[in-house]
């Protein structure tokens, strides 16, 4: 095999990073300039850092998103394993086909049109828009996500596990409570980071059903943006973007780790 | 399960007076279209150690699940002691399963998989411990306690599955094919200990297997399957020796076997006729047969001795020429092809050296058995 680190591997590989990274880092830059012009360097400064933590409306945004995204990731993560779980362990009944088609529907749906029917929804029912619709918006548009993933999960346990559990004495409840759930945990849990990401960055849902009282960070971003580029935006992206490359670093070692653990662990048995 | 003379012969499916520990009547299971199980009445006595044979598909799984708790029949009932069990739940019956794959809990340790059980039992808690270090003794794991299911050896894995389902003490311990992970010499191995546990357990033991000399060597009792119905239910030196028909006599064993019409000569004695140009064969037949029924002749190749002189003293001599010869240490096994174009395997106990022995390819020979060796199956 050539693995010789060539000029067109070279080129290719700069080229696609610099595709992939270019406006983020530049983003990155920028918010670290002096100049209240968004586009001219004009020397380092953290200004803009310290004038976002002491933006109230900004602050007040955050903290909505982080509601919304914890409540509604939680929500959707119990019903989207619920869902999974019929849909996988049932067996055949009247109508699975047309029940598991119309859970992965979301996944398709354009946002715009869910965020209209939500609120349209929520009109005719007289629900006050506010954080509280927010969060079953989200509810209904992640909850796919998380049952794809712990369904996938769930296809390639093997269900033996669950018959040996209840064969040992346990209730049906019991037997996923101590067997199923353990196993598919993993799974659950990146169907709730996904689900919470999902919730984190969504702007389009959020617009049509938040009510005047509640405002998200990305609907905070794109008004502020209308009004002009402020550097301030750039100091909050380069917040959001280091959290979430420090969390994606975080749990791809943790589970490296894991695997090299089990491994180790692995080859001290095969030697006794 | 061979059994010294002096003991008294464990046979309780002989004695009128006892009662079965499992009782099936006229149990049929369907799947939709598919009959899994069709109209199977049989009786398991307690500490037997009964063994579903069958190829895959037979339904002996079928019928093992429905024990357990996991299948309803779609007719018939299955009595556990007397009492019906279908509208029992599997986690309230008197049962216990090891599953083929095991099924060893990956988040649990060796002593936490065996202890599952026995916390959902109504054990008191304090004899937990002791009750998991008795099993981890019987299966030899006391120093593997702590380990994880995927850090211990497959044969390991085979045991904790065993003690896990051994720990409740069940009435029934349902084995569903056990030793199918494990390789041939581990596997024999695994035989011997496992019917070395259901002596001192005193565990009735159902087992599922589709490798016949498991079933041979492990049970009190074979029942030999097809398409959902058993078609004999014995002990297995008569399965082996008794084959009620060519299907059973087929998949137990090596076997010759000759289609022939058979007239009686009384004195039990038949005649086969079965070729053109060959003598016919005088065989053995219990009960009467009309003059000219049309039989199969099975004898073992075992039961066929080969020379390469013309024997004199017995009753059915055959002549023929050696096509193949397989050699698998401790025997021989001849195919030998007849004038007619049949083929009969002899097989030798190889008790001299390869060196000293005289028959090879091509080599005329004479192949004969006595009129009590083969077995005449009318289906």
């Amino acid at each position: 095999m050539n693995r010789r680190f060539s000029w067109f591997n070279a080129t290719s590989l700069t080229l696609g990073f610099a595709f992939l990274y270019l406006p983020m880092i530049i983003l990155v830059i920028f918010s670290f300039n002096q100049s209240k012009l968004v586009t001219v360097w004009a020397g380092f400064s953290t200004k803009w850092y310290v004038e976002l933590f002491r933006d109230e409306a900004f602050l007040n945004a955050a903290w909505v998103t982080l509601k919304v995204a914890v409540v509604s990731s939680t929500v959707s993560t119990l019903l989207g394993t619920m869902a999974a779980y019929v849909l996988v362990r049932a067996g055949r009944f009247q109508g699975r086909t047309l029940f598991s088609g119309m859970i992965y529907a979301p996944l398709v749906m354009p946002e715009v049109i869910t965020g209209l029917a939500m609120l349209l929804l929520f009109i005719s029912i007289g629900l006050d828009r506010g954080v509280f619709t927010i969060i079953l918006a989200h509810v209904t548009f992640t909850m796919c996500f998380v049952s794809v993933v712990v369904s996938s999960r769930l296809a390639t346990f093997d269900k033996s596990l669950e018959e040996a559990a209840l064969d040992l004495g346990c209730t049906p409840f019991d037997a996923f409570k101590s067997v199923t759930l353990p196993i598919i945990a993993p799974a659950v849990i990146s169907g709730w980071l996904l689900a919470f990401t999902l919730s984190l960055d969504d702007l389009v849902i959020a617009q049509f059903v938040a009510g005047p009282s509640a405002t998200t960070l990305p609907m905070k971003i794109f008004s502020s943006v209308r009004l002009g580029v402020s550097p301030q935006i750039n100091a909050l992206s380069t917040i959001m973007i280091s959290i979430v490359t420090v969390g994606v670093i975080t749990a791809s070692l943790v589970s490296k780790r894991s695997i090299a653990r089990q491994r180790a662990e692995e080859q001290a048995a095969v030697r006794n | 399960m061979a059994q010294p003379a002096n003991r008294p012969v464990f046979a309780p499916w002989t004695d009128p007076n006892e009662k079965p520990l499992i009782r099936f009547q006229n149990v049929t299971k369907r799947f939709g279209e598919f009959t899994a199980i069709d109209n199977i009445t049989i009786d398991i006595y307690r500490r037997e150690f009964f063994a579903l044979l069958g190829p895959s598909g037979c339904g002996k799984t079928t019928l093992m699940r429905m024990l357990a708790g996991f299948e309803t029949p779609t007719e018939g009932t299955i009595l556990l002691d007397g009492q019906d069990i279908a509208p029992i739940p599997p986690n309230k019956r008197a049962t216990n399963m090891m599953f083929q794959s095991y099924a060893l809990f990956p988040h649990l340790t060796v002593w936490d998989n065996i202890a599952f059980g026995l916390r959902r039992s109504d054990m008191p808690k304090d004899q937990i411990p002791a009750r998991v270090e008795e099993m981890l003794k019987l299966v030899r794991l006391e120093k593997f306690a702590r380990r994880k299911p995927h850090q211990i050896s497959g044969g390991q894995r085979q045991r904790v599955a065993l003690a896990r389902s051994l720990a409740k003490a069940p009435k029934l311990l349902l084995l569903d094919e056990p030793l199918g992970a494990l390789d041939k010499k581990l596997r024999q191995d695994t035989q011997f200990e496992l019917m070395d546990i259901q002596e001192k357990t005193g565990t009735t033991f159902v087992i599922v297997t589709h490798d016949q000399e498991e079933a041979m060597t492990v049970a009190s009792r074979v029942a030999v399957m097809d398409h959902g119905r058993m078609i004999q239910v014995d002990t297995p030196d008569r399965i082996y020796e008794t084959p009620n028909s060519v299907y059973v006599a087929d998949f137990i064993g090596d076997v010759n076997i000759i289609a022939g019409t058979a007239t009686p000569k009384g004195d039990d004695k038949v005649s086969i006729v079965w070729a053109e140009g060959q003598a016919p064969i005088a065989a053995t037949a219990p009960g009467a047969l009309t003059p000219g029924t049309p039989v199969h002749f099975a004898i073992r190749p075992e039961k066929v001795a080969i020379a390469t002189q013309k024997p004199e003293d017995r009753a059915n001599v055959i002549e023929g020429t050696v096509e193949d010869i397989a050699y698998l240490g401790n025997i021989s096994t001849y195919k030998v092809a007849l004038p007619g174009g049949q083929m009969i395997k002899a097989q030798v106990a190889n008790d001299r050296r390869i060196a000293r022995r005289n028959i090879t390819w091509e080599d005329k020979v004479w192949l004969s058995f006595t009129d009590t060796a083969g077995v005449v199956l009318l289906n």
